[in-house]
């Protein structure tokens, strides 16, 4: 065994994604915000007479819970942990800084698709018809991995006062559902508001949620799945080289 | 086993740990001694990779702890100053997590961790999360956290510091147990008796220098330029012929006892000897007295007023 190999520190990652969802995702407040956040803002939309077809604000409600469950927790954990000095603790043990962060996003990432999975049964059941399960799937993946670096990055500043970070979180998350073609589709938005929605990751996964659902989409599927991924590439590569930088000034 | 050189941290203006130089041998308990503040825990967390040195170097095992931190860390365990257990697992749990942390397999991690936790009285609890836990068996359990992986080196910083009396003892007697079995022990500790009797060597830190590195003993007898023996005798013996002894600078009476004074205490005591065997006077008691451990720690770093 070499505890620097790759596939070592990738099963040391998946230790600390499982004591993750032991600690922080099993929480019953955190499942419930994960879940009602998402259906009560799909609810504002819907019944605030904009006359918005139902499979669009369905496949909406499906992005948003995705973005709002993988980025809910994820930006937290480091504060959290270096205020109970747990993250000493890991950081004494033999993983890497990209194994923990690595660790913390597999777990944001099966919570994500594991509370959009309710959601696309609930919209399933109120007669959403998945037309493209395939390209939806590989949407659902990738967009969770992207939506759970962005969530990392936001836990870089090294602060280990957790209100701190969830403010910033929700100064960034808020603004970008708003302009990510979730309840305005991008055909109806001013040319400011596409202008800004090209640079949110949001509006290339909810183009592909509602490719998947309804077959209509403003970009291009493969633009989407490219950007998307572009998107997953620099946060995953910045949350981890950031990560480095500042997480010894947590301890 | 490490081997330190001009290791520098720099926090902002101040220079937490100024070109620090010391090494571990392997097998020997190495007690990291100084006041608050002087360095001790920043020193520590540089040679655990916890944080990055600002200078210098520091190898542990032949590994650099800044290229190859992940190959040192394989084979030491860390108990810090403060515990640091996840309260929200269980004891059991948190041992489990430390066995995937370090590469245990499932069958080896539970029979450690079995052994460990019934040693150090914990197995009974091990289902109970660790928020329900005293600061003792918190303590108990982090010392278990590092050990189950059968580390041949373990650092510990004030491993004891708040504890009682009972979980301090089983702490000390269970490191004791360890260094017999051949762990290299790097302590970090107030404790001046404990590391009078455990530590092969100690290290005293001031103000992020060291100021000196040896054995407790020689410590002790380096510190003063006059020592002082304390001898009886069986029988009346004239101070004037004490006092003329070679190797002796002066003698006075303390009740029945001698105090000698002594620039070279291996000939004053050699001279002693034949003066009792020369005189027939039977030599009862003798004691060399050296400044105790603490006394040595508050004079090296200036908190004693001396």
């Amino acid at each position: 065994m070499n505890p620097a190999g790759t596939s070592e520190q990738i099963r040391r990652a998946w230790a600390i994604a499982k004591k993750d969802i032991r600690i922080y995702y099993s929480k019953g407040p955190v499942l419930i915000f994960g879940i009602f956040m998402p259906v009560f803002l799909f609810l504002a939309f819907y019944l605030g007479g904009r006359q918005l077809p139902l499979p669009f604000l369905l496949s909406g409600l499906v992005g948003m819970t995705l973005f709002f469950t993988s980025t809910a927790v994820s930006p937290a954990i480091f504060p959290w942990e270096g205020q109970a000095k747990t993250l000493e603790r890991l950081a004494a043990c033999p993983v890497t800084i990209e194994a923990i962060v690595l660790g913390d996003m597999i777990a944001s990432v099966l919570f994500g698709i594991g509370v959009t999975a309710v959601t696309l049964l609930i919209g399933l059941s109120l007669g959403l018809v998945l037309l493209h399960g395939i390209v939806f799937g590989s949407a659902v993946l990738l967009a969770a991995v992207c939506f759970s670096a962005l969530g990392m990055l936001l836990a870089v500043p090294p602060t280990n006062v957790p209100s701190n970070i969830m403010m910033l979180s929700s100064l960034l998350k808020f603004p970008l559902v708003f302009i990510s073609g979730i309840f305005v589709p991008l055909e109806q938005m001013p040319a400011w508001g596409t202008a800004l929605a090209v640079f949110s990751p949001l509006t290339y996964f909810a183009d592909l949620v509602r490719y998947s659902f309804t077959g209509a989409h403003y970009f291009p599927v493969t633009v989407d799945i490219t950007v998307l991924a572009l998107f997953t590439l620099i946060f995953s590569a910045g949350t981890m080289r950031l990560h480095r930088r500042t997480m010894p000034r947590r301890i | 086993m490490i081997e330190v050189a001009d290791l520098t941290k720099v926090f902002g203006t101040v220079t937490a740990v100024n070109r620090v130089s010391f090494d571990v041998r392997e097998g020997e308990i190495f007690g990291f001694l100084g006041p608050n503040g002087a360095g001790k825990t920043t020193t520590t967390r540089m040679l655990t990779g916890v944080i990055p040195m600002d200078g210098g170097s520091a190898r542990i095992f032949g590994y650099d702890i800044r290229r190859e931190p992940v190959l040192a860390k394989q084979r030491f365990g860390v108990v810090p100053e403060t515990s640091n257990a996840y309260v929200d697992l269980t004891a059991w749990q948190n041992l489990m997590l430390m066995g995937e942390l370090y590469g245990l397999d499932r069958a080896r991690a539970k029979e450690r961790s079995r052994d460990l936790l019934e040693t150090l009285g914990l197995y009974g609890r091990r289902d109970q999360k660790v928020k329900g836990y005293s600061k003792g068996m918190k303590q108990r359990l982090i010392l278990a956290m590092a050990l189950l992986h059968e580390p041949e080196l373990l650092f510990l910083d004030e491993p004891t510091g708040g504890l009682d009396v009972q979980s301090t003892q089983m702490i000390f007697s269970m490191l004791r147990t360890l260094n017999d079995a051949g762990t290299t022990i790097f302590l970090t500790t107030h404790n001046m008796e404990e590391a009078n009797r455990l530590c092969d060597r100690v290290g005293i830190i001031r103000s992020g220098r060291i100021v000196a590195i040896d054995a407790p003993e020689r410590l002790k007898t380096a510190i003063d330029r006059v020592h002082r023996i304390e001898v009886s005798f069986d029988r009346v013996v004239p101070a004037r012929a004490l006092a003329g002894l070679d190797g002796v600078a002066g003698a006075s009476r303390r009740g029945d006892k001698w105090l000698i004074t002594a620039e070279d205490r291996d000939r004053a005591i050699r001279s002693l000897v034949a003066f009792s065997g020369d005189h027939g006077a039977q030599i009862l008691t003798l004691h060399t007295l050296a400044p105790s451990l603490d006394e040595v720690f508050l004079r090296l770093t200036g908190e004693g007023g001396l």
